[in-house]
């Protein structure tokens, strides 16, 4: 326990000039796309005259230089403070703050859906190489995998949504309900159960594919066949030698896939109207809003930083090698 | 409304008369609509400024517009093409200098003050002239509003004001807010821009951001037979192939301005239960316009103008991109504002061959790999059909020798480029058409026009006997004149086209047949919705 908080602490204190430079770069990203806040908003309302838009500029602050504003935007983080969204007109800690619990629920939702199902899908594939089994498995995964998820989400929403109606097709929950508690909880769940499908369907494929390869790899080294030799049930050959050992670079693509999944979720978001991280990611960049985008890179950030520093607990617990590794350094 | 009573033995009298009776049942079930109900209807975009006396877009009116009304409304059936909301009366005088209006008696804000002249007064000289991105053209010459009692408001002009430009512009620009709210704050700080008190059939009560915007009933509206619902909730569905599933799935039961795609409809309109409705955007006009950059030498040529104009299959845009639901525009006055509108101008037929021989005879040879010259074409972002057309736009210039590259952007990016830099040589824009050409046409046409302003003459077109028309129609008073003085206007762009009107749309409504009184009136989208009313 003690070694995990220091080497929080150091994570922590290692990954601040990673985020000083993806604060910067974004910056500078942001400030060499053509157009400004101020475009983008006069081009929504339908247009405006010359004065309006200097007006408009002036009070975004977007008449200063580049650099007088990326010190303002630094200092104003210093203090913890994110800024103001041009685009919605309130601070950007607030909308984050409103937007990531529905992202992190769908992400969260979706991840431990693949990684479970993936992995033990990925388990039956490997545990019998070139079966009949692991062939449909195979090729199933690989069919899924090349499917475009915003296909996907309308294919299901329209199947279980339009024509089965079974589940709600679109929002995070019931507008305006009034539910709370335990039933607020249940109309939540039935909203995210195809949002959580098309999200995890792909990546499920993924886990499914890199577990099953593991497998075929730790068959072959000379533990299993000792275990073999031993004469050990094949269930437990499989399970306690072949899986666990084969988990290792799942645990691994946990923490990389959560990134891509924060990306991946932009779409799942939009198609399904969930008001989350990835939609206002989008809405961000349409209305050139810099301080929210900024925030939002920061925030994607941080968290990818804490996934994996998350998953370097878990897989110093999965190999006590690697724990004893860095906790020595 | 009376409806004529129908007595037995007259529907005893044929199978027609049996059916007319139908519609007629039909009809008085619209008028005596039930009241009650929460009606659900897709909205795709959130605006962050909710304020129409402020920001008059479309985008704001359509949540607004319940809750804030304007001093009149476009109506089918109504003198000048009008509806009293607010003011019930309204007059010009005959210099021009002032126009008086009689204000409705006994309307109370939602917060319960009164509503009177000092609200319309405030609302005209401290947001409308100087804040309102489309007022502070039409009051520009705006000095001071009398209000010698509650319910008189005259507005006093410097210069000679068209009574005309300011009749038609009344449901754009003169939405109504509270004096009492705004008056002695920074008004664009206020958070009353968002948290709207208004005076119209629906109260705002709830905006949960990404999700819905929630308006209720107004029990002490004006009007004591409306509003007919209880609630009109927004919800936000951003991605529109859903919106349309969310209509099959009764979700929602309405979405308006085209947040269904056109392509959806034909399949959608064949559901049991969900009617698809062109109506009720006559004065919301969208025009599809090519804009030329007359910098560039070859385009500052009017036979290659003419040339292009020939090259463009009008016929083909309409049926092919807009799937039949737009007109081929003849002149930058579309059909659906008769009041200006001339079909006498200049014709450009379809005509490849003609527009070829043009060009070879204006001596834009055909290079070795069959190519006249390189032009730079930027379709603007914002419909699904800019794009499209842009798309065609390519190829019709590609058969008459001229390689058009695309390049596309974002809306950010292409307002920059277009409007600010005049990176392009071609671009397709999509402006509106507002009821009246001052307020956003001859814009953009009219010399001498600051860089960067959106939907304007950016392509550096100069035609003094233009400006001088565009100019003395902005100060003729007596509306026949203007009127003649804006045909001419069609004629002289027609002739000499600064840009290329090619086609002219409104947006297409999609709802279940559940919902009554749907599309009444010319921009009934962004319409007050007072008598719409949900069948149990």
């Amino acid at each position: 326990m003690k070694r995990a908080i220091l080497l929080l602490r150091r994570r922590a204190i290692s990954s601040l000039p990673v985020l000083l430079i993806v604060v910067i770069f974004t910056f500078f990203l942001l400030e060499s796309a053509s157009g400004d806040a101020v475009d983008a908003y006069l081009g929504s309302i339908g247009g405006g005259d010359a004065a309006l838009k200097q007006a408009l500029r002036e009070s975004y602050g977007l008449d200063r230089s580049t650099l007088a504003r990326l010190w303002l935007y630094l200092s104003s983080l210093a203090r913890l403070d994110l800024g103001w969204s041009v685009a919605f007109d309130r601070p950007v800690g607030v909308l984050i703050a409103e937007r990531l619990p529905n992202t992190l629920l769908l992400m969260g939702s979706a991840t431990a859906l693949s990684f479970g199902v993936g992995s033990a899908l990925g388990i039956l594939a490997g545990a019998r190489p070139g079966s009949v089994r692991d062939r449909l498995l195979s090729i199933g995964s690989l069919i899924v995998y090349a499917i475009p998820s915003f296909w996907l989400g309308l294919v299901l929403s329209i199947a279980f949504s339009v024509k089965l109606r079974w589940f709600p097709i679109a929002g995070i929950e019931t507008i305006a309900s009034g539910k709370t508690g335990f039933s607020r909880a249940l109309d939540i769940s039935a909203h995210l159960v195809l949002p959580v499908s098309a999200l995890a369907l792909i990546y499920l494929a993924l886990f499914l594919r890199v577990m099953r390869a593991g497998m075929g790899q730790v068959w072959k080294l000379d533990f299993v066949l000792f275990a073999r030799a031993k004469g050990l049930s094949r269930s437990r050959i499989v399970l306690r030698h072949v899986a666990r050992n084969a988990l290792l670079p799942l645990v691994t693509m946990l923490g990389l896939q959560s990134a891509a999944m924060l990306g991946g979720s932009v779409v799942i978001e939009s198609v399904f109207a969930i008001p989350g991280f990835g939609r206002l990611a989008q809405e961000a960049v349409n209305g050139r809003d810099a301080p929210l985008l900024m925030g939002i890179i920061l925030t994607s950030a941080v968290l990818v930083i804490a996934v994996n520093f998350l998953v370097d607990l878990v897989y110093a617990g999965l190999d006590p090698r690697i724990g004893a590794s860095e906790g020595g350094a | 409304m009376t409806v004529p009573s129908i007595s037995r033995r007259t529907l005893m009298k044929g199978t027609a008369l049996l059916l007319a009776s139908t519609a007629l049942a039909r009809q008085a079930l619209a008028q005596a609509a039930p009241a009650g109900g929460r009606l659900i209807v897709a909205a795709d975009s959130e605006p962050k400024n909710l304020n129409p006396a402020i920001v008059a877009s479309n985008g704001v009116f359509f949540i607004a517009s319940k809750v804030i009304e304007p001093l009149a409304e476009a109506s089918f059936d109504g003198k000048d093409g009008l509806a009293p909301r607010l003011a019930t009366a309204w007059e010009g005088s005959a210099d021009g200098l002032s126009v008086t209006f009689k204000l409705r008696d006994g309307v109370t804000w939602h917060d319960g003050q009164p509503f009177t002249s000092l609200d319309v007064a405030f609302s005209a000289l401290n947001i409308w002239k100087p804040l309102q991105n489309l007022g502070r053209l039409v009051f520009a010459n705006l000095e001071a509003v009398d209000t010698p009692d509650d319910y008189t408001a005259i507005f006093r002009f410097s210069k000679p004001t068209p009574f005309q430009l300011i009749r038609n512009a009344l449901p754009v620009v003169t939405s109504v807010v509270a004096k009492h709210i705004f008056d002695g704050s920074d008004i664009a700080a206020n958070p009353g821009n968002n948290k709207l008190v208004g005076t119209g059939p629906f109260k705002f009560a709830e905006y949960k951001p990404g999700e819905y915007y929630r308006l209720t009933r107004n029990e002490n509206y004006w009007d004591k037979d409306q509003p007919k619902l209880d609630e009109i909730v927004f919800r936000v569905l951003p991605d529109r192939a859903s919106a349309g599933a969310a209509l099959e799935a009764d979700e929602i039961q309405l979405a308006a301005f085209s947040a269904v795609p056109l392509a959806d409809l034909d399949r959608l309109s064949k559901v049991d239960g969900i009617k698809v409705i062109s109506k009720g955007y006559e004065a919301l006009t969208y025009q599809l316009v090519v804009e030329i950059n007359h910098r560039r030498k070859e385009l500052a040529d009017l036979r290659v103008r003419q040339a292009i104009a020939h090259a463009i299959d009008k016929k083909f845009v309409v049926d092919t991109i807009f799937l039949g639901y737009a007109a081929a525009a003849t002149g930058p006055v579309p059909k659906n504002a008769p009041e200006f509108y001339t079909s006498d101008v200049a014709a450009y037929d379809f005509n490849p061959a003609a527009a070829n021989d043009i060009l070879d005879k204006a001596g834009y040879t055909k290079g070795a790999d069959g190519n006249r010259f390189k032009l730079k074409l930027r379709p603007a972002p914002y419909f699904n059909e800019t794009r499209q057309f842009g798309d065609y736009l390519r190829q019709a210039l590609a058969a008459i020798g001229i390689d058009a590259e695309i390049v596309n952007a974002d809306a950010a990016a292409h307002l920059k480029a277009v409007y600010t830099d005049h990176d392009f040589d071609l671009a397709v824009g999509p402006p509106v058409f507002r009821g009246d050409p001052a307020i956003s046409t001859t814009i953009l046409v009219q010399s001498g026009t600051p860089d960067g302003v959106p939907f304007s003459n950016q392509g550096g077109y100069v035609n003094p006997e233009l400006d001088k028309i565009i100019k003395q129609a902005s100060e003729t008073v007596d509306t026949a004149a203007r009127t003649d003085l804006y045909r001419k206007f069609q004629q002289l762009v027609v002739a000499d086209l600064p840009l290329i009107n090619v086609a002219e749309w409104g947006f297409i409504t999609v709802a279940r047949d559940t919902v009554l009184n749907v599309s009444d009136n010319p921009r009934w989208a962004v319409s007050n919705w007072g008598d719409t009313a949900l069948r149990s």
